[in-house]
């Protein structure tokens, strides 16, 4: 019975993990760069969550739609004057520019914030008990928004011509271009939808660890990303698969083996999967015809 | 209707075209041909938008195609089929082709247009919903062609068509290229298969090294001892 509740806090985890990848994985599939300010845009969320919910006393469903649409507007931002300029310079510049973001939000989130550790307030209480096994009703929603999520923006991707459209960019966006696809539009709408997920990522994981602080998202953001490239970065698929997995292992850990070493097996199972499987679990050979 | 005058196209310091002038009126098939290196798909992507040239203009029917940010140039009618096809891989036949037509709201006249293709192309019929990945090379250069013509252009550019396919493949797509002008679409054809592009083509134009070196009716190039001596093989 232990097994199955760490099992199920495990995939509760990995869900928010695999939200969080979820906008990685999109950026780097459409944008060929890998946003390392994408954990601070979930600190953002979180700090714009906790002041509706706390200062303002707002609804829960309120203080997400808030937090969502703040973080879709700093993506969005953030890529125009970051990265936007830096199009076609060299992978190395953006990746730096990008851990210049990263620091220039924490930064900014403390001072305007302060650095004090602030307490999320309980947002859903509760628990599902069957038998033995009692789950949090907190974990199920989690779990739950996680595969509204991922079913969502699937049929986004694959049925809308927008979808079509980030496609073909991922693929080629000089070809994309040739279609009369915008690009740079492209781009934004994928900043926009990253940063949007990573705000009701930010809501959920404060909900369950309630710390509210300037560097609140690095952790996750590194763990996102590790997620991301175990299932292959740039497939939404893989994100998914790569989030839950890495929360379950990273669960199991904490219960079975270390709760100091949990983040070390983590990083050591990425490490082995990557020595097996280069691509990660579900990334494609990139096969090039001429 | 699509005119080139000046064009000047650098990479950093190298100048990879040097000041190239000519054009394309309504109805012609025009051919650049020349060898690898001369600048064929260099000038291509200069007109399409994927470049910016350092100099010159380029117009179609009048209109400031540099000044056009590149996505917007398909919609005033200029397609281009870019050398090595550049089909989305994991995308379906069908989706590709319905990205030809992105831009495009009239649903029932993309209809039309899919039909079109499909008889100009029955194999892609054929293979409607398979991965274009997964198509032969022939088939490919097909797909990247019925792509751009679902954006129902005026004008077409079609970048190496040839390159990599069999002769009777070769002349299968030159055959069909005839057959979309006779429809009533302008061709621009850039190959290096010069015996093949000068046959069907109505003027011609021969680019060494980033310049224009000769230019005449298709005939007149391929009767022409410096084109026979450099491009026919005697």
């Amino acid at each position: 019975m232990a097994f199955l509740s760490y099992l199920i806090g495990g995939l509760g985890l990995g869900s928010v993990y695999a939200i969080i990848a979820l906008g990685y994985s999109m950026v780097y599939g459409i944008a060929k760069m890998l946003n390392f300010a994408h954990g601070d845009v979930i600190m953002v969320g979180a700090f714009v969550a906790y002041f509706a919910l706390s200062s303002f006393g707002l609804p829960t469903i309120v203080a997400l739609i808030l937090s969502v649409v703040a973080c879709t507007v700093l993506g969005i931002v953030v890529e125009k004057l970051a990265y936007k300029p830096l199009r076609g310079a060299s992978s190395l510049s953006v990746l730096i520019t990008a851990i210049g973001v990263s620091y220039f939000l924490q930064n900014a989130a403390m001072l305007m914030w302060g650095t004090d550790t602030k307490i999320f307030p309980t947002i859903l209480e509760g628990t599902l008990t069957i038998g033995e096994l009692s789950i949090p009703y907190l974990t199920l929603l989690t779990i739950l928004s996680c595969i509204v999520i991922m079913v969502v923006l699937t049929m986004f991707i694959n049925k809308t011509k927008t979808g079509r459209a980030m496609r073909a960019c991922s693929e080629d966006k000089g070809a994309a271009s040739l279609m009369g696809i915008n690009v740079n539009q492209i781009i934004s709408i994928t900043f926009a939808i990253g940063s949007g997920l990573a705000a009701i990522a930010a809501v959920l994981l404060c909900a369950t660890y309630p710390s509210v602080y300037p560097t609140l998202g690095s952790m996750p953001g590194i763990k996102a990303f590790t997620a991301a490239v175990l299932g292959g970065i740039g497939s939404i698929p893989g994100a998914f698969l790569g989030g839950l997995l890495l929360g379950v292992i990273e669960n199991l850990a904490r219960a079975y083996i270390s709760t100091q070493l949990s983040d070390a097996i983590v990083f050591m199972v990425l490490i082995v999967i990557l020595l097996i499987k280069p691509t990660g679990l579900l990334g494609k050979k990139v096969n090039v015809k001429v | 209707m699509l005119k080139i005058e000046n064009l000047v196209v650098r990479y950093g310091m190298i100048e990879a075209i040097k000041g190239i002038s000519f054009h394309v009126d309504d109805g012609e098939i025009v051919t650049l041909i020349g060898s690898n290196g001369a600048g064929k798909t260099t000038t291509m992507h200069a007109i399409s938008g994927l470049l910016k040239p350092a100099g010159g203009s380029i117009t179609l029917d009048g209109k400031d195609l540099i000044k056009t940010p590149s996505h917007k140039i398909v919609t005033d009618g200029l397609a281009q089929v870019p050398e090595g096809r550049r089909v989305f891989a994991e995308q379906s036949v069908k989706e590709n082709l319905l990205l030809g037509a992105y831009f495009r709201k009239d649903k029932q006249e993309i209809e039309k247009d899919l039909a079109y293709v499909y008889d100009l192309f029955p194999r892609l019929k054929e293979r409607e919903k398979q991965l274009a990945g997964t198509l032969s090379g022939g088939e490919q250069q097909m797909l990247a062609m019925g792509r751009a013509l679902m954006s129902r252009p005026k004008i077409l550019l079609l970048d190496e068509p040839s390159m990599g396919l069999s002769p009777l493949l070769v002349k299968e797509i030159f055959r069909i290229i005839q057959d979309i002008n006779k429809r009533g679409t302008t061709i621009l054809l850039v190959e290096q298969n010069a015996k093949m592009a000068l046959g069907i083509a109505d003027r011609a134009y021969v680019l060494e090294t980033g310049k224009i070196v000769l230019e005449g009716t298709g005939e007149e190039l391929a009767a022409s001892e410096r084109v026979r001596k450099a491009y026919l093989g005697g």
